[in-house]
Parts: C-alpha cells; structure tokens; sequence
C-alpha cells in the first residue's frame, strides 16, 4: 500500500498540458461532490452552527427567537458545579474504560499471538461484544448486575463474599460497574488491532532477544513494546475519543444515576439540550468539551512523539 | 518454571473467554426462562425447562416488529447510498497525493474527535427545517452521512492496494477515465464494497443515539429505541421477552461481524497502521 502511494507520478506531463490536468481536476470534483454534499449539510455545518450557538441564548421552541449572548454561557458555566463534576466523572471513566481496555486487550492479544489452542472460538467471541448493538449490551448488563437473582451476586455468595450489592444503584460502586462494561464492549477492537501489530513483528527479533537469553518480561519491553507502540499510541487515542463521545451505554445502563454519580458530560450535555431545553448553554458546554478532548489529545500524542524522538535519537 | 507457563496461559484464556462470553450466554438463558424462574431467587445458567414463549410474545410485542423494519430500512438505504458515494471519492482519495489527500485525510481523523453532541443540536434544527425530523428519511441521510468517515477510510485502502499499472494499461487501450474506473476498477473493489456495507449496515442497525434524538413518534422508532422503551417501562415486569428482543436485535450485527471476522483483523486495520 505505502509502495503504490509513494511511486513517483507516471510520466504524463502533466505540467505541460494544463487543458489535461484541468480536466482530471473536474472529474475528480464530480466523484467527490455526492460525498461532499451531505458532509457539508449534515456534519460541517452543523458544527459550524454548534459553535455558534454557544455563543448565543438559543432556547429549544418551536419559534426559536435568539440573541447574540457573547460569552455569557461561559461565565454562567464557570459556575455550574453540577457540570464540572459530570466532567470530572467523564474523566473518570474515559481514563478508567482506556487505560483498562488496553490493558486487558493487551494481554488478550499476546495470548491469542502464543500459538494457544481455542484460538477460533476465542476471536469470534471477541468479537460479539464489538459487534452488538450498545442497547441490548446495556440490557443484558443490566441482568448481570441484578441485585436479587443476577448471576454476579449469586457468585459473590457462593463464594462467601457479600451477595447482596445493588451494583447500578449504589452510590460508590456504579461508576466502576459502568467501567467494567465499558472495557467489555471496547476490548475487542483494541485486541484486533493490536493483534495486527503484534504479527507484524518479525519472529526473528523476538528469537534474537531469547537468543540473547532476555526472559518473557524483558523481550516484551525490549522487543514488544517499541514495536506496537505507535499502533497503542494511536488505538489509545481514538479509544479515548469514543470513550469520552460515548452516551448509549450509560444512558441505558444507569441514565446518570444514582444521584448523578455516572452523569458523563455527553449525557449532561443531551439532558441539558433536550430536557431543560436549553441549547444554546448546552451548545457552550459541548464546546468546552471540544477544548478539553483536543488539549488532552495534544499533550499525549506531544509526549508519545517526544519519546519516539528519544528513542530514535539514542 | 517453564512447564507452568503454557497452563497458566490456558488460565488466563479460560477467565478472558468467561469475561467476553458469559454475558451473552446469561442473555439467551434469560430470553427461555419462565418468569417465575427470573424472579426467583435461586439462580442457574441452564433454564428449568425451556420457555420459547419469550420469542413468540417479544415478536407479539406492540412496536418490535415494525421498528424492526424501521431500523432495516434505514439501515439497507444508508448503507446502499454510503457505499454508492464513497466508492468514487475513495477512489480520488486514495489517488490524490499533496495536501488534498492530506486535507481529506485530516478531516476524517478530526470528523471523530467532535462530540456528536454538539453537532446534534443544530443538526436536528437543519432537519427540522427541512422537514426530516421524525422521519425515516431524515435518519438514513444522518447514518449516511456519519458513515461516510469510515467507508471512505476503509475504501481508500483497498483503492490504493489495486496498482495503477491496471489503469494505465486500461488508458493505453484507449479507454476513457470512466471506462477504466467502471471496468477495471470498480470491479476489483468489489471485497472491500462488501466489507464496507456490512460494517456500514452493522453501525446503522445498532445506532441509537441520533435515533433517540430525531424519532419521535412510536411509529418511527428503530429497534434500539424501542427496546430501550421497554427498559424504562414494563422492563422489570417482562424480562424474558425483553432478553428475547435484545437476542433477536443482536442476532443480524454478530452474523455480518463473524463474516467480517477477517476483513476487519487485515484490511481495516492495515489501513489503520500503515496510513
């Protein structure tokens, strides 16, 4: 693929026969414009608007009657306690869902790369928690965590441990509940992917290092590690995106509750638009969201490629 | 030492395969117990006896069948114009070289990092004044249009693995652009059109946020919403036809991701990883 892309422009002269290139030109533009079209309407321009309408008082009516608020959202959102702590639930469980995803499918993808048997029915069923839909995921969850008759209480009991925990209901123990089915639905495509990178590591450096009498531990960090890493860099990244942009799951699951202790900013945000129909403020505080994922995004893909740069320059 | 590493491995497997896959097996024993073996408290995976009558009454439900075929609608219609207009803008995608490319590229990695939920409200005001608010129409050109990132990326790759030599060729013999486009290449995507349309059909079926936001009347509802209806109000009185909706719903997505078990380990994400 890289190979096609890098190839040097067949000679055709191009410079020379201007009447040519303007004519690739446009039919370029006509196999682009029936994308194009619906990206502008449907997604540009709504953002577009978004953005405009955080600056505005924009109420959700049938007659919307609107004046310009400058920054009024903003100053009003500095206040709202009720947002930053739905924020910082969000960090929470974006961080808490990421940081375990990679972990689990880390070790997922290593094992499934060790020549183990099992191997088929484990990556199909890898695969179904990707593949449902985020509702029934919710609401087969929602069985799991019964607190009278679900299965992960009748466990506990067996086991000797205390049997009777309203996972969703109680106050401590819903965000981690949440979490839990979080990594469960985001698992699989971060072991996919990292089960990619792993393949492409050439068997002989792995061989080299035991050679060199480098145990699991050490091959893995030596050999393993830099060699995913820019492929964990990015998974981790996009990960951390879907996990911040995420709604369905905890809207079904939880819907904020109890007490708001699993209130994530998307979820805010939806509640705060459509319910107390306030958009223009909701509109502001999907904007801050923006600022905040990308200013995170930034940090750590600067710091990744510092790092690369270390790594190379030694 | 060494000899306890291949079971400690199966060990860790075995818990990895309970995690992913108990679940969905507490699910379907869910959609064949009784209710009275759902509200009792003893609990067991297998079903005292098996109780087919969840399928019939979910099927009987008011609404599951009609939003069924909302969401097949929606999601065959979306999943045909994503495909019917990614193809060609793929194709100038993937040729393209210089900061066009690098435009195009940059904005389907950014069309992912905005918050769908700030897009949502003006999106739902366009629709609104267009007319396409609570309406089917109005959700495939949505789905469409959100598919549209990832169809691109995906058809980028496989355009850019069929060599250019094929459409020189094709150019010398004197056939025009669109000639070597419709016979020479079109043709040769036609694996990755295939894996495209079942991830786009798969991302529609399951959608449920813009669908929660832009249906409103019963009538309209997919799939998701309906079931998630069911949740909020008669959930805890009618479990079992509840997990035999969830079971049915989940059904077409697992069948179209098990045959797209292989295009998604290699194509997709050589795409991803080699850029």
């Amino acid at each position: 693929m890289t190979a096609t892309l890098t190839r040097p422009a067949p000679p055709s002269g191009k410079r020379k026969k201007p009447a040519l290139a303007q004519s690739r030109r446009r039919e370029a533009i006509a196999l682009v414009l029936p994308s194009l079209i619906p990206i502008l309407v449907l997604s540009v321009a709504p953002l577009v608007v978004g953005i405009f309408l955080a600056f505005t008082d924009a109420r959700l009516v049938r007659h919307p009657d609107y004046g310009f608020a400058g920054v009024d959202n903003f100053t009003k959102l500095v206040g709202n306690d009720l947002f930053w702590d739905s924020l910082r639930i969000g960090m929470i469980w974006t961080v808490g869902v990421t940081v375990l995803q990679l972990a689990a499918a880390m070790g997922l993808a290593l094992l499934l790369n060790s020549g183990l048997r099992l191997q088929g029915l484990t990556r199909v069923l890898a695969l179904v928690p990707w593949a449902m839909p985020p509702v029934v995921v919710a609401i087969m969850w929602q069985m799991i965590y019964s607190a009278n008759g679900g299965p992960l209480n009748a466990f506990l009991g067996s086991v000797g441990l205390p049997s009777d925990i309203n996972w969703l209901g109680d106050f401590s123990v819903a965000l981690p509940a949440v979490i839990v089915v979080g990594v469960w639905v985001g698992m699989p495509q971060t072991t996919v992917t990292l089960l990619a990178g792993l393949q492409q590591i050439p068997a002989e450096l792995q061989e080299a290092a035991a050679v060199d009498g480098a145990g699991a531990w050490r091959r893995f960090t030596a050999v393993t590690w830099p060699s995913l890493r820019p492929i964990v860099t990015s998974i981790t990244s996009l990960n951390f995106i879907w996990n911040f942009n995420s709604f369905s799951l905890v809207y079904v699951l939880t819907a904020g509750g109890p007490g708001g202790k699993t209130m994530v900013p998307v979820l805010f945000i939806y509640l705060e638009a459509f319910k107390n129909r306030e958009i223009g403020y909701a509109a502001a505080m999907g904007l801050v969201l923006v600022v905040v994922v990308v200013l995170i995004l930034a940090v750590y893909l600067r710091s990744q490629f510092r790092d690369d740069r270390a790594v190379k320059g030694r | 030492m060494r000899s306890l590493v291949r079971p400690a491995q199966y060990v860790a497997l075995a818990l990895y395969i309970l995690f992913l896959g108990f679940p969905l097996l507490w699910l379907i024993s869910a959609s064949v117990k009784s209710s009275g073996e759902l509200n009792s408290l003893t609990v067991s995976l297998l079903p005292t006896e098996w109780h087919w009558d969840n399928y019939t009454e979910a099927l009987e439900k008011q609404g599951l069948v009609r939003s069924a075929a909302n969401s097949l609608i929606v999601a065959l219609a979306s999943t045909a114009l994503s495909v019917v207009i990614a193809v060609p803008a793929s194709y100038v995608l993937a040729r393209l070289k210089g900061k066009v490319r690098a435009a195009g590229v940059g904005w389907i990695l950014v069309s992912q990092v905005f918050p769908v939920v700030l897009i949502i409200l003006p999106l739902y005001l366009i629709l609104r004044t267009l007319g396409l608010a609570d309406n089917l129409a109005g959700l495939t050109l949505v789905h469409t249009t959100y598919m549209l990132p990832f169809a691109l990326w995906m058809l980028q790759g496989y355009v850019a693995a069929i060599p250019v030599e094929l459409e020189e060729a094709g150019a010398v013999d004197g056939a025009s652009r669109l000639t070597v486009l419709r016979t020479i290449v079109f043709p040769l995507l036609a694996p990755g059109v295939a894996a495209t349309a079942m991830f786009s059909f798969v991302s529609s079926w399951n959608e449920f946020f813009f669908a929660l936001v832009l249906l409103q009347s019963p009538e309209n509802y997919t799939l998701p919403i309906t079931l998630n209806m069911f949740v909020g109000g008669e959930g805890k009185v009618a479990l079992g036809p509840l997990a035999a909706g969830a079971v049915l719903a989940a059904i077409p997505s697992i069948v179209f991701f098990s045959i797209l078990r292989r295009k998604l380990t290699s194509g997709l994400m050589a795409g991803a990883v080699k850029g």
